[in-house]
């Protein structure tokens, strides 16, 4: 007896102690930055990357945000979120109504066609869609991230034909029988009902656009057009060796995120999960 | 996937049956209506999916037969002459090599994520605390991570002065991102800590569908920690293993974001994404981009089609 729980007592020990161990080495990366954020010029440059600042100062951050330009970058940013989220789940929501709720010519084919474009990654075939792009004329303007992502997601798609097998039809055929027309099914019983699978898709594709790096460096490369993503990595440039300015640029662009997946946790855990094994 | 389509068709069968039933009293017109309706709601999507996918899939093979360069009007036909010059050309089929470090940090990460994945699935203090420290660096935005690591490997900065603190002398510790030996290795650490979270989050929700009845009956006919991981968690969580195993595999060789922002591709730190972006956009040879974009392609539709074989979808059910 007493040597079992001297046992599970070694255990719980290391269980808590390779916890502990891999959250340091999660964290102090990112609470160094922090921490350099914090310094003064002076104060970075004559202490180590672990020393606590001295004084604390904020003035990095209002440095950063304004040459940086990320006030411009959060507006292109939330305009191209906005309208793709939007297009995305509009589109997907369609398409997956057709697919799952019709029955008609070529449909084997159709489907096929979306299953087959999640297996191509979209980094392999940038090198020809970007003439597309520019002979459409989308190049260097924010049409052209909307576009890209709004076309090119057809896991949205998938997530919106899973969760509507779920909704029973016999649904949509009591809505015919009291004279509802398939735009006024979908519209007033589809979409309402689809609300949990268009808020998994909302995080997905939220945090993915957030994030994205290549397709507005790709397509957008005047100054105006910054994202996030762009206009910290422009940043770079001017300020190669003030770290504590870079640092300060790294952190507010990690704020937004950190609110988000504090509030939205659950959500955030469930909806990459459906995202990543589609 | 494959199960997706057969469960629309059937549904759609039973579907039509029910229609067909209906369709003695519903008037002539209205059945046309409905053969035009489906394509109304599919116009949109399709256009998007032909102009943005197959378009650029199509055109991608066409010019990796040319020698075009982007801009000039004409292409000249040249065959297969693209993929033999990436094929015989050292300097860029070494990229591939570099997807190794990538792979093997992978199968590190896998390892760790399960670990913690099955520590967590048992009763833990702070629970909550640790999933979101172990996940959250998966959410920050791909730049960042780059200063972050910029920072954290840059002679004496936070990885030398933590050596430093062990001990270890801080003029001999080699150049992290300098050194073409080193690079990739620190690199594919900074991949390993960016992903670790969505591993392990994976993992978790997959043992945590386990019945927990079936620990208990197990710890009562007297199962340690170790039999219980051997025969109820690893069995019941093989699906999502083998799915994230080929997904390494893929990401291993679509690797761009970390080494481009971070170094731009430079001390040997380039992976095939980067040498073929460049090959496009800085070289100007459209031509023999398209070819390893081919290549790459083919490569990824490959590893695709053996997790298809090896995974039915059905099995991997999270959500």
């Amino acid at each position: 007896m007493s040597t079992a729980n001297v046992r599970s007592g070694l255990a719980a020990t290391g269980k808590y102690t390779s916890l502990v161990i891999a959250s340091i080495a999660i964290l102090l990366p990112l609470v160094v930055v922090v921490i350099t954020s914090l310094k003064t010029k002076e104060d970075y440059a004559t202490s180590g990357p672990l020393d606590l600042p001295n004084p604390v100062t904020f003035a990095n951050f209002g440095t950063a945000f304004t040459d940086a330009r990320m006030a411009s970058a959060f507006v292109n940013t939330t305009v191209i979120l906005i309208v793709s989220v939007t297009g995305t789940i509009v589109i997907g929501t369609m398409a997956a109504y057709a697919i799952d709720r019709f029955n008609f010519r070529f449909k084997k084919l159709i489907v096929t066609l979306f299953l087959l474009a999640t297996l191509v990654p979209a980094v392999t075939t940038q090198v020809a869609t970007f003439q597309v792009v520019n002979t459409l004329g989308l190049y260097n303007s924010l049409a052209a991230p909307i576009a890209l992502f709004m076309g090119t997601d057809i896991v949205s798609i998938y997530i919106f034909v899973q969760f509507m097998r779920s909704i029973p039809v016999a649904l949509d055929e009591a809505a015919t029988l009291d004279g509802a027309n398939h735009f006024r099914i979908y519209r007033s019983v589809i979409l309402p009902l689809l609300k949990p699978a268009i808020a998994t898709v909302i995080i997905i594709k939220g945090i993915a656009i957030y994030n994205e790096f290549y397709i507005p460096f790709l397509y957008m490369p005047s100054q105006n057009l910054g994202v996030i993503s762009t206009s910290l990595f422009r940043f770079k440039g001017p300020f190669g060796t003030q770290w504590e300015i870079l640092s300060a640029g790294a952190v507010i662009v990690i704020i937004p995120t950190l609110i988000v997946f504090l509030l939205l946790q659950r959500w955030i855990y469930n909806g990459m999960s459906a995202g990543a094994t589609k | 996937m494959t199960g997706f389509s057969t469960v629309v068709e059937s549904r759609a069968e039973a579907r039509r049956t029910r229609r067909m039933r209906r369709k003695s009293h519903v008037p002539r017109l209205a059945s046309r209506g409905m053969r035009i309706t489906p394509w109304l709601f599919l116009f949109v999507p399709l256009v998007l999916l032909i102009t943005f996918t197959y378009v650029p899939v199509v055109n991608m093979f066409w010019y990796s037969a040319t020698d075009w360069n982007g801009i000039s009007k004409v292409k000249h036909y040249v065959g297969l002459n693209n993929y033999i010059e990436f094929f015989t050309r050292p300097e860029l089929f070494r990229v591939f090599r570099v997807s190794l470090y990538y792979l093997g940090a992978s199968v590190i990460q896998m390892a760790l994520a399960l670990y913690f994945a099955t520590l967590l699935s048992f009763n833990t203090k702070f629970k909550n605390l640790f999933k979101g420290i172990l996940f959250f660096p998966y959410l920050i935005n791909g730049v960042a991570i780059s200063f972050i690591f910029l920072f954290f490997f840059r002679p004496g900065g936070t990885l030398d002065t933590t050596l430093g603190l062990f001990g270890m002398d801080q003029s001999s510790a080699p150049q992290w991102l300098g050194n073409p030996d080193i690079v990739n290795f620190s690199l594919a650490g900074t991949s390993l800590w960016r992903y670790l979270g969505l591993n392990f989050v994976l993992f978790l929700g997959a043992i945590q569908s386990i019945p927990g009845g079936i620990y208990e009956a197990a710890s009562i006919d007297g199962a340690s920690r170790w039999q219980q991981f051997r025969y109820i968690i690893a069995p019941g969580i093989k699906p999502i293993i083998s799915l994230s195993f080929i997904l390494a595999v893929s990401g291993s060789i679509a690797v761009f974001e970390i080494p481009f922002i971070m170094l731009d591709g430079a001390n040997g730190s380039a992976t095939f994404v980067i040498q073929t972006v460049k090959t496009a956009f800085q070289s100007n040879k459209v031509g023999l981009a398209s070819a390893m974009a081919v290549v790459l392609l083919a490569i990824i539709l490959l590893v695709t089609w053996v997790q298809r074989r090896l995974v039915p979808d059905e099995e991997v059910t999270l959500t």
